[in-house]
């Protein structure tokens, strides 16, 4: 089982590596994106029972930081994707402080409004560039002038590498006696709150974590496609990433990954219905919940067990 | 605060009649949320297009039948109100059993579809509907537009109306039992399926109705109830879900609560519901009406 996996993974690194030679690298990149934001989601719904509708905030905000530090500032992109990421876990910090005093469905509810309030916030504040949001933010070279990144070939590897670090982070704490006691809360709270663990505390670090890894991955999109808008902080994307999780199914590892992939080409070949998009993601939801909760990978994995064992 | 008092009173009064009748709709959505919710224990994300129907059902109606604004009133929530019982007997029945998130995601889906497909039909962009009742008071501070002052009415009443059904009646008493515990009430030979269907079915029509009394108001478009959901889900964990007066004076008080706030820091307007929220949070997290469960 274990050689399998490591093949399994190896195999895939290969795929990674020589996939801007056959695809798009703007789609990859993007797709990459969103697959991080898929799976910190997913770190929290997943593995802390935590249903957060207003993801969207931490993606969206996280864009707008780097923008704002790398067009407005000036600044190196490193300190952006870092004033992203560091600024997504303080907004993480304060609504998941709050929302966290509510338990289930209200959570839900109380991210999402939070979320819309952010998103209100974005419409009116001055940084943020409003409508038009912030455009043409530079593609400076990284690490202080060494590495240009003009080329969506070079950048691709680059996104590729921080992707890596976020999945492979996510992949740690889930493995790590923290994610065990995430689990237990998600399990059963109260026994977990009688066996001395303060549940709250562990689902604020989660949150935040979560926060600052869906910030990293708003940073990445700003930098990839040098733009940040109110779109992204938008309810709709909030929805697009739970979709994302739930397609290739709640509480794998990789699952998110694969469900972005899926939604972010059905959204880039299906662009020229329009509205009629959301028609279908409204369907495959509908769909998801009715028949296959598992959503892919976990439905797979349930069939491959199933072959094995018949 | 000593701009309040340099503030003309008709544009101040002006302001909190707007939030008066916005209060009205979150009342109405509000009330219906918990009425569903309990029963159901579904947070019906369908709640913003259901309203969104209402107005277009009353539109529709309108232009391809000539049928007038009085006959919507009753005949868009029944035929919103029919609808939302295909949903439930359809799809919704059979995810009771699952974690509230399901029912979350189904009824966000389902307004996904639903919006996406009358916005792929009709555009973004609104349809007028012309108001039914012309004219208006000028009460000595403000002027009262006869139909404004005529939703507020309204929509009190049909709120009083629903608690009056829920709290005082027998339907109500066996729907209120039902909430507390389904299988007794099941075991006294109540059909609960039955009782499930109609909540939702009321639930539907509420929000539906609410939707008809807006088309006058706004422009009647696909997107109406897209932002209106998230705010009235703020207004539901401020009032928490357990009572229906509750849901009623939390509605129209946060309605005045920004019409307030539009007078004094107009750009705080559309953010204030949420800041309460925040506030409620901090200082009783069940709700200013909910029990701790």
């Amino acid at each position: 089982m274990t050689s399998q996996r490591t093949l399994i993974a190896a195999l895939l690194i290969v795929l990674a590596l020589v996939a801007p030679l056959v695809a798009y690298p703007v789609f990859l990149m993007t797709a990459l994106c969103f697959a991080l934001f898929a799976c910190a989601f997913n770190l929290l719904l997943g593995y802390a029972g935590l249903m957060s509708f207003g993801h969207a905030m931490f993606f969206g905000m996280g864009g707008y930081f780097f923008g704002y530090v790398v067009k407005t500032m000036g600044l190196a992109p490193e300190i952006g994707l870092l004033a992203g990421v560091g600024g997504a876990a303080l907004l993480g910090l304060v609504t998941g402080a709050l929302a966290i005093r509510r338990q289930g469905i209200y959570f839900a509810m109380i991210t999402l409004a939070f979320a819309q309030m952010v998103y209100f916030i974005c419409v009116q504040a001055p940084f943020t560039g409003g409508e038009d949001g912030l455009q043409g933010i530079p593609r400076r070279a990284l690490l202080g002038g060494l590495l240009p990144i003009d080329s969506d070939r070079t950048l691709y590897y680059v996104v590729l590498v921080l992707f890596l670090f976020g999945f492979g982070l996510i992949y740690r704490v889930i493995h790590s006696p923290f994610g065990q006691v995430l689990k237990a809360i998600r399990d059963n709270e109260q026994r977990a709150v009688s066996l001395g663990y303060e549940a709250d505390r562990y689902k604020l670090l989660a949150f935040v974590l979560s926060a600052s890894l869906a910030g990293l991955a708003g940073s990445m999109k700003a930098l990839v496609l040098q733009f940040a808008t109110l779109t992204d902080v938008s309810a709709g994307v909030s929805g697009e990433v739970v979709l994302m999780a739930l397609v290739g199914g709640l509480g794998t590892i990789f699952g998110p990954v694969i469900g972005a992939f899926i939604i972010v080409a059905m959204q880039n070949y299906l662009a020229f219905t329009g509205e009629f998009v959301l028609v279908i993601q409204g369907a495959i939801f509908v769909v998801i919940v009715m028949a296959f909760r598992k959503g892919l990978l976990g439905e797979f994995s349930d069939w491959w067990k199933r072959r094995r064992a018949g | 605060m000593l701009d309040i008092f340099s503030i003309p009173l008709p544009a101040l009064f002006g302001q909190l009649l707007l939030g008066l009748i916005n209060g009205a709709f979150y009342a109405m959505l509000s009330l219906g949320l918990a009425v569903i919710f309990g029963m159901l224990n579904v947070i019906n994300f369908t709640h913003g297009a259901q309203y969104m129907l209402g107005a277009f059902a009353a539109w529709l109606l309108l232009t391809n039948l000539s049928i007038p604004f009085w006959a919507s009133l009753v005949l868009a929530p029944l035929i919103v109100g029919l609808f939302g019982v295909l949903i439930e007997r359809l799809l919704l029945k059979r995810i009771y059993h699952l974690d509230h998130l399901y029912g979350f995601l189904l009824t966000f889906g389902l307004s996904l579809v639903i919006e996406g497909l009358f916005q792929w039909k009709w555009g973004s962009s609104g349809a007028p509907y012309p108001s039914p009742i012309a004219g208006g008071y000028n009460l000595g501070f403000m002027f009262l537009p006869a139909y404004r002052g005529f939703v507020v009415l309204a929509a009190l009443v049909v709120c009083l109306a629903t608690w009056y059904g829920i709290e005082r009646t027998r339907l109500g008493a066996y729907l209120r039992a039902a909430t507390e515990n389904p299988t007794l009430v099941q075991a006294f030979g109540i059909n609960v399926p039955r009782l499930i269907t109609l909540t939702y079915g009321l639930g539907v029509g509420l929000a539906a109705l609410a939707g008809v009394l807006a088309a006058p108001i706004q422009q009647v478009s696909a997107l109406m109830g897209t932002n209106l959901v998230l705010v009235v889900f703020a207004v539901v964990v401020i009032g928490g879900m357990g009572s229906i007066m509750g849901s009623i004076v939390t509605g129209f008080g946060l309605g005045l609560i920004e019409g307030f706030t539009k007078v004094v820091y107009p750009p705080a307007s559309n953010t204030v519901i949420f800041v309460v929220m925040a506030i409620v949070l901090l200082v009783k997290p069940a709700g200013l009406f909910g029990q701790t469960k």
